[in-house]
Parts: structure tokens; sequence; C-alpha cells
């Protein structure tokens, strides 16, 4: 049976205001499932987010949970993780939110090795304020501020986070259940800067201008073009072309931010005497 | 033990909002749109695979052993 996740939402906040079909629910369950599934202790976790249709997650989550500014979620984040380093720190972000007004503050996070699991929501669009582009609006894609399609390059932030230090980099999709269990599982568990890009559907403010469909078909999308990294490796570079690889992309091991902190804290009361 | 088999409920019926990704995604023929919400109709098809419960964004359907029905 699929892990129980009523013990870890908000009954009261339910049935929560994302649209039809949005996948930001599918995203924060199996990231809930995946949570169970790793053994860590609800009451010593907490959950920042900024501001975003993703953003209202934290609204949703029986944790002790905390909604900040538009793309300042790691800040809070990284103070809360400095003060009660005992603490599992996760925070739940948007692709504008996290790579749009926010992206300063993921390469640093990254580039510190902090212990925080980052899950970005990436719906490709700004949701919430009806469909301005984002850094991950592809290339050629319509949004309210490119009506004649999109001509800035999109990032990678898997690629992105991975160069800037991040020391477990993962990517899933809401059309792959599964896959997303065990890659909020594993990340979960790693210990240094987690992140995890969620590809999620909005039907309405990126569906329908980019006349993708609604939801069912945005799905189908993604299983199409969102594959395993192994049978994405085994691709030639033109069947790579419209493919996105997912799965745990990258995991290794180096000093924690905090952990080199409290050295400093010994050494520096050490000097005192 | 032998393991029991399960099926899908409709645990949160009021949560529904008929996006239609059950449908989409489950391998046989159980569940249909009704008005305002799922509906179970051949609940005998269910092969209790989970499908269903993974994908919904609004928590609405959850597998449970068939005594629990
Ligand atoms: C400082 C500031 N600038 C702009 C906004 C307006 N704003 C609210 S949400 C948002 C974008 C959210 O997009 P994303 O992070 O992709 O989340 P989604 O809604 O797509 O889940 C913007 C620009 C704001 N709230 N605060
Ligand atoms: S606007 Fe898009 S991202 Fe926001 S709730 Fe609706 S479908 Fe989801
Ligand atoms: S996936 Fe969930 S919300 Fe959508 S129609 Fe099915 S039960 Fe309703
Ligand atoms: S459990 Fe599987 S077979 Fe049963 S309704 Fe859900 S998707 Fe269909």
């Amino acid at each position: 049976m699929a892990e129980d996740i009523d013990r870890y939402l908000r009954q009261d906040k339910l049935p929560h205001i994302w649209c039809p079909g949005c996948g930001h629910g599918t995203i924060m369950a199996n990231m809930l499932r995946g949570f169970a599934r790793s053994g860590l202790d609800q009451d010593k976790t907490v959950v920042v987010s900024g501001i975003g249709c993703s953003g209202r997650a934290s609204g949703y989550l029986d944790f002790d949970t905390l909604h900040v500014t538009h793309g300042r979620a790691l800040t809070f984040a990284t103070g809360i993780k400095m003060a009660n380093p005992e603490l599992t720190v996760v925070v739940v972000t948007g692709d504008g939110d996290g790579a749009a007004i926010g992206g300063n503050h993921l390469i640093h996070a990254c580039r510190r090795n902090i212990d925080i699991k980052v899950v970005l929501f990436n719906n490709s669009i700004y949701g919430m304020t009806a469909g301005q582009f984002s850094p991950m609006t592809p290339t050629g894609a319509t949004a309210t501020t490119a009506p004649y399609g999109n001509i800035d390059q999109n990032f990678d932030l898997c690629e992105l986070t991975r160069s800037a230090g991040a020391t477990f980099v993962a990517r899933g999709a809401a059309q792959h259940p599964r896959q997303l269990i065990k890659i909020f599982q594993e990340g979960f568990a790693h210990r240094g800067l987690t992140f995890i890009e969620a590809i999620t559907q909005c039907p309405v403010n990126y569906g329908r201008r980019n006349k993708l469909g609604g939801a069912r078909d945005m799905l189908n999308w993604q299983k199409e073009h969102i594959i395993n990294q192994k049978k994405y490796e085994s691709l030639s570079a033109e069947e790579r072309q419209d493919k996105t690889p997912s799965g745990i992309l990258y995991q290794d091991e180096r000093e924690e931010y905090t952990e080199k902190y409290e050295k400093i804290i010994a050494t520096a009361r050490g000097s005192e005497n | 033990m032998v393991a029991k088999k399960g099926r899908v409920k409709v645990a949160r019926p009021d949560w529904c909002k008929t996006c239609g990704i059950c449908i989409e995604v489950c391998p046989v023929e159980v569940l249909e749109l009704g008005k305002d919400r799922i509906q179970i109709i051949y609940l005998e098809n269910c092969v209790g695979c989970e499908n269903c419960e993974l994908s919904c964004p609004d928590f609405v359907l959850k597998v449970v052993n068939e005594d629990e029905e």
C-alpha cells in the first residue's frame, strides 16, 4: 500500500486551491510519500516556502512551516539551519521563485553545501501571476511577456546546481510518481545541499497558451520527453534533442556547511580561553 | 500471510476537481467522471495498481484492502 500522507497534511486547510489538473498536488503528495519512507521525524522538520502557487504548499503541510517573501526561502532556511543544525530543513520553491528572483540564493546555497533540501516545482512559467516567462520557460514558448515567443535560453537547473556545488541533484516529473518517491526518499536522507527539480504541469497558465492541451495531454508530453537517465544515455545526440533525463543525476559527499561552522565556533571558543 | 488484494476507494469525494488524470493513468476501465466528481463504475476491474492514487493531485483516491471498502 502507498504511504499514508494524511498525517502530514493540515486537513482543515484542504482541499487546496490549486487549479484542476495542476501537477503541484501530485508533486507534494509524492514528496510526502518519500518523506515517510526516509524515516525522518516530522516534528524535527521545517518547511520554508517562497511566493507562487508552489509556495502555497507550506500552508497545507503539517510541519513547522514558514511562508516567506518572494525568492527568499533559502535565506530564511539558511538562518534556521545555522541556528538549529539538528533540524531537517526543506525549501519548497517554484521556477520563478527559485531560479529568477531567488536564483542568486540558490547558487550560493549550493556553493556552501549547506544541508537544506531544495524542492523546486518547475512548471516552466510564473503560474500565480498568470503566465509571465521564467528562466525555465523553453526558448520559443509563449508567455504573457513573450507573446511572439521567448527568445531567452532556459537554464538546465540540474547542471547549474551541480556545478555550483550541490551534492545531491535529481530530476523527477509528475508523470513518474514512483520515481519521484524514490528521489525524495533518497534526497531527504542525503546530508548536504539537495536539489530536486520536480517537473509539473500548469495547464491553466502554460499549457493553454502553448497549445499543449489539458493536464492529461501535458502528462503524456512528460511521458514522452522526460526519460530515465539510463535510457537517455543510450540515445544518440540527435535522439536526445527533445528529451530530458530524470532520476538521481548526481550524488557526492563533501563537508557540510554547519559542520564547518561548528568547528569555527569551537576554534573561536578555544582561543578565548 | 497472503497479501490481500487492494482496490480503489474514493476516500475524499468532495476534494475531486474532475481533472481526469486518474482515468488517464488507469490501465483498465474502473473510473468515470460524474457531474462534479469521480465515480467508480467497474470496481471489479480494479487491479489495485495504485496509479490513480499516486497521480491524483487532490488526494481523492486511495487503494485499500478489499475488506475496508
Ligand atoms: C518581490 C515580489 N516581486 C514579484 C511578486 C509577484 N509574484 C508573485 S508569485 C510570482 C512568480 C511565481 O512563479 P513561480 O515561482 O514559478 O511559481 P508558480 O506560481 O508557477 O508555482 C511573482 C512574480 C511578488 N509577490 N513579490
Ligand atoms: S496557475 Fe498553474 S501552477 Fe498555479 S495552481 Fe493553476 S495550474 Fe497550478
Ligand atoms: S485525478 Fe483526482 S481530482 Fe482528478 S478526476 Fe481523478 S480523483 Fe478527481
Ligand atoms: S488502482 Fe489501478 S486499476 Fe484500480 S482504479 Fe486505480 S489505476 Fe485503475
